[in-house]
């Protein structure tokens, strides 16, 4: 098979005649032989005899608590934003501002709101706004990030220049104004703008992580073997590189996963963000800010719920590496 | 390397261009700045155009942004509307920020490498989980909350610090600014240095290491650490800029007039002269900061060479 | 190994950081007898006519006088420069200066002072934005064409007699036209403001108690005493020291830090806080801003007939008291009328003129609604830009209002505007088909600046181009009484159309709060919510 790398003077190369320095990763080989010889579709079930990589993975972590509670957690979360009526009856729009930033009393165990809304309903409530930008936005700006970052440290060359420039200037655009010409263009607080304007500025960064890990993975002695045993560029990428690849993405996404809930409060207080009707964690946590030494409790069950997720997200994001990771078998 | 160099340095050509012309797309995009200029009073059409027409408003948005880059070229970056010229709001914002990005990232190297280092060679352990712990209430709580808090507790209650930051902003008045700042960004780094470090403490080398009888200390500096930086290294390259640009709000609750807060100052009065000229800096802030990261990579694996 | 040498650079540089801070701390000096107070930067450059927000206002208060000024307490326009105003026509004044007024720099003030400075502010070319203050001096349509170049370069109505004497001739009969001349944009401008503007600029020079120090333009200015000033309100401190913040949370901060003397914005979230942070360092006083929901009467929905009975049931549904105790600590004044408290009795103000129609009563309300045909489209939404002031908490409240009381939670929906300019925008371009907020702070102390520009047909301010011809008739035959008591009394009748028609809704009368240090005392507030910074004493 020909190598059709690009090979221009001058872009990203691996070096060849290399002699690992300070690390070669030898006995790697022997986990990556398996996967090589067994070869059923990636990311598919084990489909014959010898197990991929991703069912390995998928097997191993149906045994690891961590995986388990994590997604209990998240499973529970989902519900909850599907349904919030099945544990919060109240109607979170409901406000008595003769209530305002009162504490907690029977019926109303979170307390009020400066506009004399509950806390409770309203945290509830918040979960399907903040919870569908949470994910939504980050699995968007993983994608893309790692697709795009991972192609051009794979490939190098003009395509990595073009990539890299391009997710220069997107880093330029400053919040402020990208959220206020593109979102304010379209009216009605919805929440896919607001998605889709978090992935517009969350993946740059994704993508350097991505490339990054890529520009290392690539130049490892087992991506070497396969090519030399004439796999392709996309069995490469799936098989061989991404596995070893995906551990700095999934960090940086489960994080981002809870600044990006944020950011929606920071697009919320600008006016740009959410609107009412729209509950949200994030609109709940920008107003609670300015009345932290008034009412704490205000602030402190969105950011709660916003950490429960978070920690939900992290955990999850750990199982899920510690399973691709042919180091740990 | 030399000519990897020139290449990534020549490349700031055709960025220039873009970045200029999309945020000056962007500021015109926001409308009319003049209306704004007369309060909650009406504008008076007559002042109202004289103004447009003194700032090329009036003309079509190519030939807004010929003039503008005009300019540039000739050394004018503009003037914002209370008649300061962008190169002196730039000359005085710069530098501010960039003593406020230098405390910050120092915090994120020193504290986020530690602790990520830490954990990771503690996996699972008591230490890790509160690492984790640390790590979650940084991120759920805005950097808005956590600046008044902390300014509040430093600057009032135990006075231990000044609330704002003078003009001058000298580095000792910048330290909790500069932690603030930092602590999201301390998440990701803490977070990404472990997951390195557990990555890479069962890998060979590092088993022939220790075999070898190198003390732990030097195991964990010299081998562990190093070949573990590579995803660290890139987030912070990434952060560099964004804290530069993006600490609108720090700078905002602090009371420093860098950066951050001339964009946000700019981009309400829709002042593109202002914006423009400072996204145009940010933007080569992070060209280079991204090419010194890709040099960085040779110097951390020497696999990964530069012809 | 390079790695670990970077890594102890790092260490060494953070610790040397760290030893710098436990050195060198606490708060930044401020001399003996001089007041830090806060400040914004101000939007425009520092010319009397062409600063037309508070904070260059602040600046133009300490280094200018004019003909009047108002008095700090009162409000009541009282002569400063001006020895006597005449006329015998209500369109015809002559003006008459009083002995011994000269610039800081020596120079003497002259009626040429003010005819040249006037002049200047209403020619066109000159791009002033209170230029329209002119707009009643004859011969304004000259200098300052709707469009086109200008065709006289100064104004025919003006004319200098001698040193101390000039005259004006307005367009139509203006009875109270002479109190409107303590605003800043009539002040007199000294020869160098001419000869070398650019440098003015930089350091203006006035014949004000203060005179400018120094001016680092974006962070801060120093002003000190001026020992030569020839009026009677000297200043009682050697000097201000004007901060420029971002944010009036940090000065607040930096106030109880002990870092600042004076807060003039006290921020909504911290009102709570305030007496018992600052106990009676804390003011809260009726200033002359006046907050308001316009309805689009540009838009058929809105000012069909019918309506007006909408309109009054939403007045009447949104309950004034409740929000300004919970959202303002009291700090806003629930508004009877469409003017303020601070103009006095003198100045025209009359409480309840408003009457049933600026009570809350959500039973009444829900029935006008319906009698009127209820809300178009079914529901409102509100418009205000959220970038400045609290408006976002203050419009939530008001839709919460408005929905319990018409029984459904979608009735009222808040539009928040990211920026003021878009906002302005949306406004003058009648993109809007809802309610927007509108807030007023007035000139000068009468009650004719809060009507006629905002609710006379095509009035310069009126957004919502409402259009009364019985209520343009009753402002032009006050404008023409000789007496201010006769004029006060045809804008009285003028309110009481708007009761009727509510083509604004009053919400509530703003307060000016502020807070200052133990440091400093006899600090007062002018009806403007300015400081009085000349009475303050330090120490």
């Amino acid at each position: 098979m020909p190598e059709p790398e690009p090979k221009e003077p001058g872009s990203l190369t691996p070096d060849e005649a290399v002699t690992p320095a300070g690390g070669g990763a030898s006995s790697l080989a022997t986990s990556d032989a398996e996967t090589l010889e067994g070869g059923p579709i990636p990311g598919g079930t084990a489909s014959g005899k010898a197990r991929s990589l991703w069912s390995d993975a998928w097997h191993d972590l149906r045994r690891n608590p961590v995986f388990v509670v994590s997604a209990l957690i998240i499973l529970f979360l989902v519900l909850i934003a599907l349904w919030p009526g099945l544990i919060a009856s109240g109607n979170p729009l409901a406000c008595d501002l003769a209530k305002a930033q009162e504490g907690s009393q029977p019926g109303h165990p979170f307390g009020f709101d400066t506009q004399g809304c509950d806390v409770y309903t309203r945290t509830v409530h918040g979960a399907r706004a903040s919870i569908t930008v949470g994910i939504c936005a980050t699995a968007g700006a993983a994608l893309l990030g790692s697709v795009l970052g991972g192609l051009a440290g794979f490939f190098g060359g003009w395509w990595d220049a073009l990539l890299s420039r391009v997710a220069d200037i997107f880093f330029g655009i400053p919040i402020i104004l990208g959220g206020l010409v593109f979102l304010s263009v379209v009216t009605g607080g919805s929440l896919w703008p607001v998605v889709g304007f978090i992935v517009l500025l969350g993946w740059p960064q994704i993508s350097r992580i991505a490339r990054g890990s890529v520009v290392t993975a690539r130049q490892h002695d087992y991506v070497q073997a396969a090519r030399a045993l004439g796999a392709g560029n996309t069995r490469l990428l799936l098989r061989h590189i991404a596995p070893n690849a995906v551990a700095p993405v999934i960090v940086v996404a489960t994080i981002a996963l809870g600044t990006y809930i944020a950011l929606e409060a920071t697009l919320s207080f600008l006016g740009v963000g959410l609107k009412p009707p729209t509950v949200s964690w994030g609109i709940d946590i920008s107003n609670a800010s300015t009345q932290i030494r008034n009412a704490p409790h205000m602030l402190l069950w969105p950011a709660g719920a916003l950490s429960i997720t978070v920690l939900a997200f992290i955990m999850l994001g750990d199982a899920v590496r510690d399973a691709l990771d042919p180091k740990l078998r | 390397m030399g000519r990897y160099v020139i290449r990534r340095l020549l490349q700031m050509v055709p960025v220039f261009i873009g970045s200029t012309f999309l945020i000056f797309f962007m500021v015109y995009a926001l409308g009319d700045p003049v209306a704004a200029l007369f309060g909650d009073k009406a504008p008076d059409p007559a002042t109202a155009a004289r103004i447009r027409q003194e700032l090329y408003l009036d003309e079509p948005l190519w030939k807004q942004y010929g003039h503008y880059m005009g300019q540039i070229l000739s050394g004018e970056f503009g003037t914002a509307f209370n008649g300061q010229p962008v190169t002196e709001l730039m000359a005085g914002a710069f530098p501010v920020t960039l003593r406020l990005t230098l405390v910050a990232i120092l915090f994120e190297i020193v504290f986020g490498i530690t602790l990520g280092v830490l954990s990771g060679l503690r996996r699972g352990r008591s230490a890790d989980t509160t690492v984790l712990l640390l790590t979650l209430i940084v991120v759920s709580i805005p950097t808005f909350v956590s600046g008044y808090v902390l300014q509040y507790l430093f600057g009032v209650k135990w006075g231990i610090v000044s609330p704002s930051v003078s003009p001058e902003a000298p580095f000792d008045e910048l330290l909790l600014p500069g932690i603030v700042l930092a602590l999201t960004s301390l998440a990701y780094v803490t977070r990404l240095s472990r997951t390195s470090i557990a990555e890479n403490s069962r890998a060979d080398y590092v088993r022939t290491a220790v075999a070898k009888g190198l003390p732990r200390r030097r195991v964990v500096t010299r081998h562990l650490l190093r070949n573990s930086l590579i995803p660290v290294v890139t987030f912070i390259g990434t952060d560099v800029g964004a804290l530069m640009g993006g600490a609108i709000v720090t700078e905002r609750i602090f009371n420093i007039h860098g950066v951050g807060f001339q964009l946000y100052q700019g981009i309400l009065r829709q002042n593109s002269p202002t914006v423009v000229g400072f996204v145009t800096i940010l933007v080569i802030v992070f060209l280079l900061a991204n090419l010194l990261v890709d040099l960085l990579y040779a110097v951390l694996d020497p696999r990964i060479r530069y012809a | 190994m390079r790695g670990a040498t970077r890594a102890r650079w790092a260490v060494c540089a953070l610790s040397a950081v760290l030893a710098a801070a436990a050195a060198g701390c606490g708060g930044g000096g401020g001399g003996s007898g001089v007041v830090r107070a806060s400040w914004g930067d101000p939007q425009n450059q520092l010319e009397p006519a062409n600063t037309n927000e508070v904070q260059g206002g602040k600046v133009l208060a300490m280094i200018f006088r004019g003909l009047k000024r108002y008095d700090p307490r009162s409000g009541a326009a009282e002569n400063m420069l001006a020895d006597k105003i005449e006329t015998s026509d209500q369109q015809n004044f002559t003006i008459t200066l009083k002995d011994g007024w000269t610039f800081s720099n020596g120079e003497k003030v002259t009626s040429k002072s003010f005819v040249d400075a006037w002049n200047y502010a209403a020619l066109v070319d000159n791009k002033q934005k209170n230029a329209s203050f002119f707009e009643y001096v004859d011969g304004y349509d000259k200098v300052h064409p709707a469009s086109g170049r200008a065709t006289a370069k100064t104004l025919s109505g003006l004319a200098v007699k001698d040193d101390k004497t000039f005259t004006v001739r307005l367009r139509t009969k203006f009875s109270t036209w002479p109190d409107t001349l303590g605003y800043a944009a009539y002040a007199p401008l000294p020869r160098a403001f001419f000869d070398d503007h650019a440098a003015w600029l930089r350091k203006p020079v006035g014949n004000g108690p203060y005179t400018i120090d120094s001016y680092a333009k974006g962070s801060a200015m120093k002003l000190t005493r001026w020992d030569g000033y020839p009026g009677d309100d000297k200043a009682r401190n050697s000097g201000v020291e004007l901060r420029v913040y971002t944010d009036n949370n940090t000065a607040y901060t930096d106030l109880q830090a002990g870092n600042l003397d004076l807060v003039d914005d006290i921020p909504s979230a911290q009102l709570k806080n305030a007496k018992t942070d600052l106990g009676d360092r804390y003011i809260n006083q009726p200033a002359g801003i006046i907050q308001t929901l316009v309805f689009p009467m540009y838009d058929p929905n809105w000012s069909k007939s019918g309506m007006e009975k909408v309109r009054r049931g939403l007045s009447m549904a949104i309950n004034r008291q409740q929000i300004t105790d919970q959202i303002y600590q009291k700090t806003r004044t629930p508004a009877t009328d469409w003017t303020s408290p601070a103009l006095g009795d003198q100045g025209g103000y009359k409480a309840g003129l408003c009457g049933d129609a600026c009570t809350f009563d959500a039973a009444s309300a829900k029935k006008l609604i319906q009698d009127g045909g209820g809300l178009p489209g079914g529901r409102i939404t509100l418009t205000s830009n959220v970038d400045t002031g609290s408006h976002r908490v203050w419009m939530d409240a008001v839709c919460n209002s408005i929905n319990s009381a018409l029984g459904n939670d979608k009735a009222c929906i808040v539009n928040p505007v990211g920026t003021f300019a878009d906002f302005r925008n949306q406004i003058s371009e009648q993109r809007l088909s809802n309610p927007f907020r509108s807030g007023w702070q007035m000139d000068y102390p009468l009650i004719q600046n809060f009507l006629q520009p905002l609710y006379y047909t095509d009035a310069s301010s009126n957004y919502g181009k409402f259009s009364d011809p019985q209520f343009d008739k009753l402002v032009d035959e006050a404008n023409a009484e000789g007496s201010q008591a006769a004029a006060n009394a045809k804008f009285h009748d003028a309110e009481k159309i708007l009761a009727r028609e509510m083509p604004a809704i009053p919400l509530w009368y703003q307060n000016g709060s502020a807070g200052y240090s133990d440091r400093v005392s006899d600090v007062t507030l002018n009806p403007f919510s300015v400081p009085v910074y000349e009475q303050i004493k330090v120490g």
